[in-house]
């Protein structure tokens, strides 16, 4: 587990990994979206505007996935005190936080002409909205921080604590009435057509591609920036 | 105990306090942070006359009438166990709205027990299914699935 402590030997796995999984979920994505908006029928009542699942499904998924990848970067981080666990838990928070808001920004373009709304206070979109609130006060919290000296450990109890909302917002759509519809995908069993089903398992591959090469990318970003700092810190200090 | 473990076990304690606490909450709002009554509910504990609520069901089958003036509408909600609420709308219907098909009414309860709209919200289901299977059986879709693929393979 500590082999991955020298932040070398990650970065040389991490260097031909992130452009291999961008280039293909670039790919895969592409051609994901290419089949569901052009090569699949329109749905039964929803029209047109089905094609939205294509998006909104792969992206609802990995915003929760990227405060699951926190939390248990957070936990390995706390117990074990692995440094890399730390810089892994900062960089799934910016791509967490954009599909989150790709995720509510489609659901309600979709919402439109299915329901009547843009949006409600229903379970669901309530508590996905609070996950986007959680990322941005988590992106505050470690770069403040960072800047203040202050341990890692803070942001990381703070990852732990808000990976409370995840189950809620899973089970939202269970515990309460809401508009938002039940889960459609429950375990080996599918309320959606498979004709729909292709195009949204490529696209969840695809995103989820392109989530794991941008969190390499954060994760590279973040240990140069590391880097930098302690050689210009050493430089000031052979200065004086 | 090494201090690995001490601080294993402290993580795990905290993780099972929060996870309880947080199960604990939101099985104390399961009423609250309900969005809409349903049918069967609303008729057990019905709301006070005249308070903002909403109801949600499916729009029963047949239920739909448009009334002499040409803009309010009358159906009614059912829910399980054979319950239903008749509503009384004017306005304009979402696209999705549809009789046999999700609804979540916003307005109020009347004294006379129908329940009073201001605003229809259309309730999707967790199905899809493109529009060309419409109508039929599961099992002639089937075979018009594979008809349609035969040719691809």
């Amino acid at each position: 587990m500590h082999g991955f402590a020298n932040p070398k030997r990650f970065l040389a796995l991490a260097s031909w990994l992130t452009p291999l999984l961008l280039a293909g979920g670039l790919v895969l994505t592409a051609a994901a979206l290419f089949w569901g908006f052009t090569q699949v029928p329109p749905d039964r009542l929803m029209g047109e505007t089905v094609r939205i699942l294509f998006i909104h499904v792969p992206t609802a998924w990995l915003g929760m996935g990227g405060w699951t990848a926190i939390a248990v970067s957070s936990l390995v981080f706390l117990v074990w005190r692995h440094p890399l666990a730390a810089i892994a838990a900062r960089g799934a928070a910016m791509p967490g936080l954009v599909f989150a808001l790709i995720c509510l920004a489609t659901g309600s373009i979709w919402g439109r002409p299915t329901w009547g709304t843009w949006w409600v206070w229903d379970g669901r979109l309530t508590s996905m909205l609070v996950l986007a609130f959680l990322y941005i006060a988590y992106i505050a919290l470690a770069q403040a921080a960072e800047r203040e000296g202050v341990s890692a450990r803070i942001p990381a109890i703070f990852g732990l604590l808000g990976a409370i909302n995840i189950p809620i917002i899973n089970r939202s759509v269970v515990w309460w009435n809401s508009l938002h519809q039940p889960p459609s995908i429950t375990m080996g069993k599918s309320a959606i057509d498979d004709i729909f089903l292709g195009p949204l398992l490529v696209a969840v591959i695809g995103f989820s591609l392109i989530f794991g090469g941008v969190v390499l990318a954060r994760m590279r970003a973040l240990l140069a920036d590391i880097q930098a700092e302690a050689r210009l810190r050493r430089r000031a200090m052979e200065a004086d | 105990m090494k201090a690995k473990h001490q601080r294993l076990v402290l993580v795990i304690l905290a993780l099972v306090a929060l996870v309880g606490a947080g199960l604990l909450a939101a099985y104390a709002l399961r009423n609250q942070a309900s969005y809409f009554y349903l049918p069967e509910q609303m008729q057990a504990e019905p709301p006070e006359v005249g308070q903002a609520v909403r109801l949600g069901g499916m729009v029963a089958p047949g239920s739909l009438a448009t009334q002499a003036d040409g803009i309010t509408v009358t159906f009614t909600v059912t829910g399980r166990e054979n319950s239903a609420v008749p509503v009384r709308y004017a306005g304009i219907l979402p696209d999705l709205f549809v009789e046999g098909s999700g609804v979540v009414a916003e307005g109020r309860l009347a004294a006379d027990g129908t329940f009073v709209a201001d605003n229809l919200l259309a309730k999707h289901d967790e199905n899809y299914v493109p529009r060309e299977l419409e109508g039929m059986s599961e099992h002639q879709a089937a075979e018009m699935a594979e008809e349609t693929t035969v040719g691809l393979e």
